[in-house]
């Protein structure tokens, strides 16, 4: 897959497949499993399909019909999301870390 | 209209030196051998997935992640700074499509799903250091495997 369609344009992959959603969904929305299974379904056939190398298969569908403003924010200042702070985010680690050693 | 993320990125880090992209002239080309349904097929994401109690990436990480093509989805973790990760966090099919693979395997869509699948975090300013240090140990570990596809889900 790629997300970003300008710089795959410039890496040129043998294959590659694309939709239009923000960085981290590109095989989909969470806990929407049909649309996850279209991307990916599209993707495996693309792999049979795409013939001249290089190309980019642009898949149709679309992230929120009602809402486009991702495409004018994304990637600018200030588009993340606060992160949690260091000490959060070591607590989570060490969290995680615990729950797997017995 | 899709994201023109090289201009984007040059405004955002508009403080550095501005990136220097790699663009390449020519690209290989390997025809399939076989049709999807019989093939082998690696599933990997630079979304920054691992299992269980894994490591954690870092910046800069050039280390890769073996995730069970079994794993539960309540033992898939993310880090990631370079892209909002709630929604991966939430259900890592959006970056990893681990279930939605099981299942085309289990309905012969493709031939079979690699075990295990693969992971790393794509926040690596070097090039060189993806291009020396972290694709040719997926290399191996594809050829080990003996896939005829790989499938690599960008974040």
């Amino acid at each position: 897959m790629t997300s970003a369609l300008d710089i795959t344009q410039a890496v040129k992959p043998p294959r590659a497949v694309f939709v239009n959603f923000p960085l981290g969904h590109q095989t989909g929305r969470p806990d929407d499993p049909a649309i996850q299974r279209h991307i990916v379904r599209d993707a495996m056939r693309a792999f049979e399909t795409i013939a001249t190398p290089g190309d980019i298969v642009r898949l149709p569908y679309v992230w929120d019909p009602a809402d486009r403003t991702w495409e004018t924010r994304d990637y600018t200042k200030g588009w993340m999301p606060e992160r949690p702070s260091r000490d959060a985010a070591d607590l989570a680690e060490a969290e995680r870390v615990a729950k797997y050693t017995k | 209209m899709p994201v023109a993320y090289i201009p984007r990125t040059r405004e955002l880090y508009s403080d550095f030196t501005p990136y220097r992209w790699v663009v390449n002239e020519t690209l290989p080309w390997t025809p399939l051998r076989k049709p999807i349904a019989q093939a082998k097929i690696a599933l990997m994401s630079s979304g920054g997935i691992m299992y269980r109690g894994q490591p954690r990436f870092h910046h800069e990480d050039a280390s890769y992640r073996q995730i069970p093509k079994n794993a539960a989805r309540e033992d898939l973790y993310v880090w990631h700074f370079g892209y909002p990760t709630a929604d991966a966090e939430k259900d890592p099919n959006c970056v990893f499509p681990l279930e939605r693979m099981r299942e085309l395997e289990a309905e012969h869509i493709i031939g079979e799903l690699s075990d295990p699948a693969f992971s790393f975090m794509g926040g690596i300013y070097s090039s060189r250091k993806v291009r020396d240090e972290l694709a040719p140990q997926i290399v191996d570990e594809l050829k080990r495997a003996h896939v005829d596809a790989f499938y690599l889900v960008p974040a």
